[in-house]
């Protein structure tokens, strides 16, 4: 079976520094694959390289076997390819509905009928079963700038689903969440999986949670895969554990 | 809570409107002049709001932009081009050039993009100035006609009042149709993050050329107006201190805010005149009373208003001033 996302042998430098050095790996549909290793150890350059934030300085990334090395992150997005961020990015001036629509609009018609079409582009349903689903229907109204951080997370998570992505590749989604809501927010990754059959790709810090999460797992450190294999083999492996723990 | 406000919105709202219709018969030439000049001068203003205080760009070449439409206007309708012709000429004009003068803000930002509207306001005004084979230079082009509308002649203060009122409003009607339009919604995700914005499928690139051509169309249907309203044009009014102007129109009114242009422009078109009374005192007064504003309310007036009408349990945090604002608030909640 062909992988839906193939990556080969990216690598990113910034001056003498090299980020990501020559990273292969493929993502099928229906998976949830873990990218894990310390911090500097290139995985959120690697997703910036996948998702046109930064281009890469060589290699390759296909999707469904086309190239789309250095398209633009919203022709990207437009192609069914969502994420998150490292760092908290909602629109905090506008209400958590909204944020939710703008995630959804510009997959709907064109310009011209964006803008004398719908006020809400015809998304305020999906938006509220979306904000149903990530039990944020009760903040709908609320400008996003009044949630909590944890609500705010799942606000965030819930933007790059509204689209309906085939691939969404989420930067640390359980980073600064109280351990309530992030079951939930495993909960609600999971269903997605399950039901959708959306494919995910997640970067993450929580073993815990990665470990629960992931069918497979990627181990970076410093740009180069060291390790590669299903949770409890890497829970195991020598490698990983030295580029952990340093010894 | 905003359903909660919308009576006292509307309320507000239908005594302005008696007031702004009714207006004409209570005033003398001067003071329907200088309420015409207010409605034009706000068109221009909702246009920098929509590129500055929605889509979060800086420009300051509003005036360039209404000394365009102007000349346009002037040039044409004095050499016997009907009015709406050149109108329109104006509008699409301002807008194309709009859409390529946005082409630096994909590169700069902030006071960078100031420099660079600021550069092109100072070049249209030295055209205006020194190509006079075309402008008229110094003595610029007098005599400029008012228009008929279906046999109706506008010559008269009162009627050009409420051409250019019925204008206004439905400039405003248009902009308010926009900004609850998905593009009004993109414009704000430029100006609070412009990064997520692109990774949801907003193609911020024609977005913030869309947001500067549409503020420059705006000004050049300004200036369509400016002109016939003041019969002559010359450079003057057309440099940079206008666009500062224009500036302070929408942040004291109240930049992102839909009636902030209104507002600010009755700060900086009428309350100088109502200062007349303290004569040589008149514009350190204003001064004065736009420092305050400012330092108090760096929100604007609706800022204010907004900010006193609020229920005390809302938690919600105020618009912010600028989309640095918005990334400081980001960054406080990580």
């Amino acid at each position: 079976m062909s992988p839906m996302l193939a990556v080969r042998d990216l690598k990113k430098s910034f001056g003498g520094i090299v980020a990501v050095d020559g990273v292969s790996f493929d993502v099928h549909d229906g998976e949830i694959l873990g990218i894990i290793g310390p911090n500097g150890s290139g995985k959120s350059t690697l997703f910036n390289c996948i998702l046109g934030q930064l281009r890469p300085s060589a290699g390759d990334v296909h999707l469904d076997g086309r190239a789309v090395t250095g398209l633009r992150p919203c022709d990207l997005n437009r192609l069914g390819v969502s994420r998150t961020f490292q760092l908290l990015q909602i629109f905090p001036q506008l209400s958590v509905r909204d944020n939710l629509i703008l995630a959804g609009q510009e997959h709907r018609g064109n310009m011209m009928s964006r803008l004398i079409g719908r006020p809400d582009a015809g998304l305020s349903p999906a938006a509220n079963r979306m904000l149903e689903f990530f039990r944020l229907d009760h903040l709908a109204d609320q400008q996003a700038a009044s949630l909590s951080y944890g609500q705010q997370k799942l606000l965030d998570a819930a933007m790059a689903f509204m689209a309906g992505p085939r691939l969404a590749l989420l930067d640390e989604p359980a980073g600064g969440v109280n351990l309530t809501m992030l079951a939930s927010l495993r909960d609600r990754l999971k269903a997605i999986n399950v039901e959708r059959g959306s494919t995910f790709v997640v970067i993450e810090h929580n073993m815990e949670f990665v470990m629960a999460l992931c069918n497979r797992i990627l181990v970076l450190a410093e740009g180069r895969i060291i390790a590669r294999g299903a949770p409890a083999e890497i829970r195991r492996d020598p490698k990983v554990i030295e580029a952990y723990l340093g010894h | 809570m905003k359903r909660a406000r919308r009576p006292l919105a509307a309320i507000v709202l239908a005594l302005v409107a008696v007031f702004l219709l009714a207006a004409p018969f209570g005033f003398k030439p001067y003071g329907i002049f200088i309420l015409t000049m207010w409605a034009v001068m706000t068109v221009a203003a909702i246009g920098l709001n929509l590129t500055l205080g929605y889509a979060g760009q800086i420009s300051l070449a509003q005036a360039a932009f209404v000394g365009i439409g102007a000349y346009i206007t002037a040039y044409l309708t004095t050499r016997g081009w009907p009015f709406w012709s050149t109108y329109l000429l104006g509008a699409v004009s301002c807008f194309a050039i709009g859409w390529l003068l946005g082409y630096p803000a994909l590169r700069v930002q902030h006071h960078y993009l100031a420099f660079v509207t600021l550069a092109f306001n100072t070049l249209v005004y030295l055209i205006f100035r020194n190509e006079e084979w075309l402008t008229g230079g110094i003595y610029g082009i007098s005599n400029v006609p008012r228009p008929h509308i279906a046999g109706w002649s506008m010559n008269g203060p009162r009627e050009f009042y409420y051409f250019c009122l019925a204008h206004l409003a439905l400039v405003s009607l248009a902009t308010w149709w926009l900004i609850r339009s998905p593009w009004g919604r993109a414009f704000v995700a430029l100006r609070e993050n412009p990064m997520r914005a692109l990774s949801l499928g907003v193609d911020t690139r024609r977005y913030t050329l869309m947001a500067f051509a549409l503020g420059a169309g705006l000004g050049g249907i300004s200036g369509a107006l400016y002109a016939p309203l003041v019969q002559f044009v010359d450079p003057t009014p057309f440099a940079l201190m206008l666009s500062l102007n224009l500036l302070l129109m929408v942040v004291v009114g109240g930049s992102g805010f839909f009636f902030g242009p209104f507002l600010g422009a009755l700060v900086a078109v009428l309350l100088p005149e109502w200062l007349r009374f303290t004569e040589g005192f008149y514009l350190m007064g204003y001064a004065v009373l736009v420092m305050l504003l400012m330092a108090l309310c760096p929100s604007g007036l609706l800022g204010l208003a907004d900010r006193l009408t609020r229920p005390a349990n809302k938690e919600a945090a105020e618009a912010p001033v600028t989309r640095r604002d918005a990334a400081a608030q980001r960054e406080g909640a990580r």
